[in-house]
């Protein structure tokens, strides 16, 4: 590793939460350093930087920061903190051991765009990161880094913690605004596409991920050059990664973008150290549960977010599943459409129904009961919801919730096909959808 | 006593403080008539319906969107086992199968003592350390039947007093001290930040 940890340097200290060790490992110096700078100045280091957002759509932050309209007051940041996505743990991480560093970059991120408020949205299943947060903040008040006259200087932002109740379809910015103001978490109609322009309260909003801030402070101390030799000229720094499903030692890694591999993370010695009781390797999501699966031949591909996107997926929010050769690729599948079909909002019909549809269909197969053109019709509530089944895809849906059901069942019949048919051919035919054993 | 108690009032009142429109609190207040009672009942939405002015629909509408809000009683315990992806591939429906059998009841129901209920839930985001569950929304990782079985025996025996009964989340709550606040900017005419146009420490 000749690359320095940007988010995860204080993973290892275990009282980094507090700020007596946060301030003595660098803590708050960036902010220090910031507040010597022009706001136009600190911008121009996190655009320099090219940091691209760290929640699922890895769109660069500071091109995000600069769809703010000019004179329109007040503006505010919501930082989501909503990580739902299967098999995405690393925001929750960087809440309960280093919540300061995010904080830090909550601060300059106000400084720099001249926002007024900042809300912390935390998942609400996160007891402990909720706890961790709060300590955190309240140690910061005290001290005077968050609140009025911060640093003694005429810099004032107040960062208020809030928290959700569990709905995966928050972590969609327009939803998670939605969420904060009190209502139910639907996505909004778009446009205006982004609510930098019309958001919180109908005022311009940025809303950037925890894992994104938390590089601000770095990029701040450091410089957005330096931070822009790590990684890949078009995926700068690091990214965290959370490995999981077969692999022998499962774990939370920062790794360079760009120059590191699928089969680097998944096999390597200092990461996932191969398959399971060394058995190979079947399939594996690249970029949590909304992403187009891969298979052995995507190994060798960089994680890197543009050869990512061409080979036909996304790293999304950094989440590695790995599935070895036991596994049952029908389960499986069925296992994350229904995630989508019970977290649908349920505000456009394609994405309401279809999920719903696709889960019951592949239920019924499953259970013995799958029909000889129970795959054409899967493909076709598939198009329905995504015309085309392309990849980007396009949607008929207000959100892309819909589309990413889609992706794990055209990348499992693309490359099974013939485990969907097995389950076909052994099935009894005919019982329709909700009727067990019953005649239509 | 359905409806929210004097200090529950009172923290209710600073988090509405914070916000610049009321309803933003909704959702904490909701958290906060659940920390009372384990559960939100009629009477707590029409309580904090009054309180943030708004009508008990709209109160009602946000409650029953969130999977975290229960409108009637569940156990003091609540476990929620993860089925998410990475989960299911490390033996989560068989763990589920386990947790139903132990306690004698299905997915979604009470044990009769109303000490336990039991959910299969999705991705909370521990997926390293997969297969896991949270109680109360406590996380236990890597759980076998038998770490399972020592949990509730555990619970049973009154030996996890670590873990709060149900509806309480975070134990530590932000508090601002009035000198510190910035101050809530209102959300119609509001001027640019003072500190804007200075340059950092020159001001």
């Amino acid at each position: 590793m000749t690359f320095p940890l940007i988010t995860t340097s204080r993973w290892e200290i275990e009282d980094a939460h507090t700020i007596d060790r946060y301030v003595e490992t660098e803590g708050y110096k960036a902010l220090t350093k910031a507040l010597t700078l022009t706001p136009e100045e600190v911008h121009d280091e996190v655009k320099k930087a090219s940091l691209l957002g760290r929640g699922g759509a890895g769109f660069p932050a500071g091109v995000k920061w600069g769809f703010l309209p000019e004179n329109v007051w007040p503006r505010y940041l919501v930082v989501n903190g909503d990580e739902s996505e299967p098999g995405t743990y690393k925001d929750r991480i960087l809440l309960e051991r280093d919540p300061h560093q995010l904080i830090e970059g909550c601060l300059i991120t106000c400084y720099a765009l001249g926002l007024s408020q900042c809300f912390l949205y935390v998942r609400g299943e996160m007891a402990h990161g909720q706890e961790r947060v709060a300590s955190a903040l309240n140690e910061a008040y005290e001290a005077g880094y968050v609140g009025k006259n911060i640093l003694g200087t005429e810099f004032s932002v107040d960062i208020v913690l809030h928290w959700g109740a569990g709905a995966y379809i928050v972590g969609e910015e327009t939803a998670l605004i939605e969420s904060l103001e009190g209502n139910r978490g639907m996505p909004r109609l778009k446009p205006p596409f982004f609510p930098a322009s019309i958001g919180l309260y109908g005022k311009p909003t940025i809303v950037n991920n925890v894992e994104t801030l938390s590089n601000v402070p770095w990029i701040v101390l450091h410089g957005g050059e330096e931070f822009s030799k790590i990684g890949s000229e078009q995926s700068t720094g690091t990214r965290i990664f959370a490995v999981s499903g077969h692999v022998n030692n499962p774990g939370v890694f920062e790794v360079e973008f760009g120059t590191t591999t699928f089969r680097d993370l998944i096999m390597g010695e200092n990461y996932g150290q191969g398959i399971l009781n060394g058995n190979k390797i079947k399939a594996f999501i690249p970029g949590g549960a909304s992403a187009p699966w891969f298979f052995e031949e995507h190994l060798d591909v960089p994680l890197e977010k543009s050869t990512v996107d061409q080979a036909g997926s996304m790293l999304g929010s950094g989440a590695i599943v790995v599935m070895d050769e036991t596994t049952d690729i029908v389960r499986a599948c069925h296992n994350v459409v229904r995630f989508f079909s019970r977290e649908s909002c349920g505000k456009c019909a394609p994405c309401r129904e279809g999920t719903s549809w696709l889960e019951k269909i592949l239920q019924r197969i499953i259970d013995g009961n799958g029909r000889d053109d129970d795959l054409d019709l899967l493909l076709d509530v598939c198009d329905n919801i995504s015309p085309g089944i392309t990849w980007p895809p396009k949607q008929t849906t207000i959100c892309p919730l819909g589309p990413s059901a889609v992706s794990p069942i055209s990348s499992a019949i693309k490359k099974y096909k013939h485990e969907f048919e097995a389950y076909i051919s052994q099935s009894s035919q005919g019982t329709p959808v909700g009727i067990q054993g019953g005649i239509l | 006593m359905s409806r929210l108690n004097e200090e529950s009032i009172r923290i209710a009142n600073e988090i509405i403080s914070r916000y610049p429109i009321k309803k933003s609190a909704l959702i904490p207040l909701l958290h906060l008539a659940q920390e009372q009672e384990g559960w939100v009942s009629g009477e707590a939405m029409n309580h904090i319906a009054e309180i943030l002015q708004i009508t008990p629909a709209e109160v009602l509408g946000t409650c029953s969107f969130y999977e975290m809000f229960k409108r009637s009683p569940v156990g003091e315990y609540q476990l929620n086992i993860c089925h998410g992806i990475s989960c299911h591939l490390l033996g989560a429906e068989n763990l589920l199968h386990h947790a139903e059998e132990t306690l004698g009841i299905k997915e979604g129901e009470v044990t009769e003592d109303g000490k336990f209920s039991l959910e299969g839930v999705e991705c909370i985001a521990a997926c390293t350390e997969a297969p896991c569950l949270q109680v109360n929304y406590r996380y236990q990782n890597k759980v076998t039947k038998s770490h399972f079985n020592q949990l509730v025996q555990e619970i049973n025996d009154g030996n996890r007093s670590e873990i709060p009964k149900h509806g309480s989340l975070a134990k530590v709550r932000q508090s601002i001290p009035a000198e510190r606040l910035a101050g809530i900017e209102p959300v119609d005419g509001a001027q640019p930040p003072e500190w804007l146009n200075r340059n950092g420490r020159d001001s």
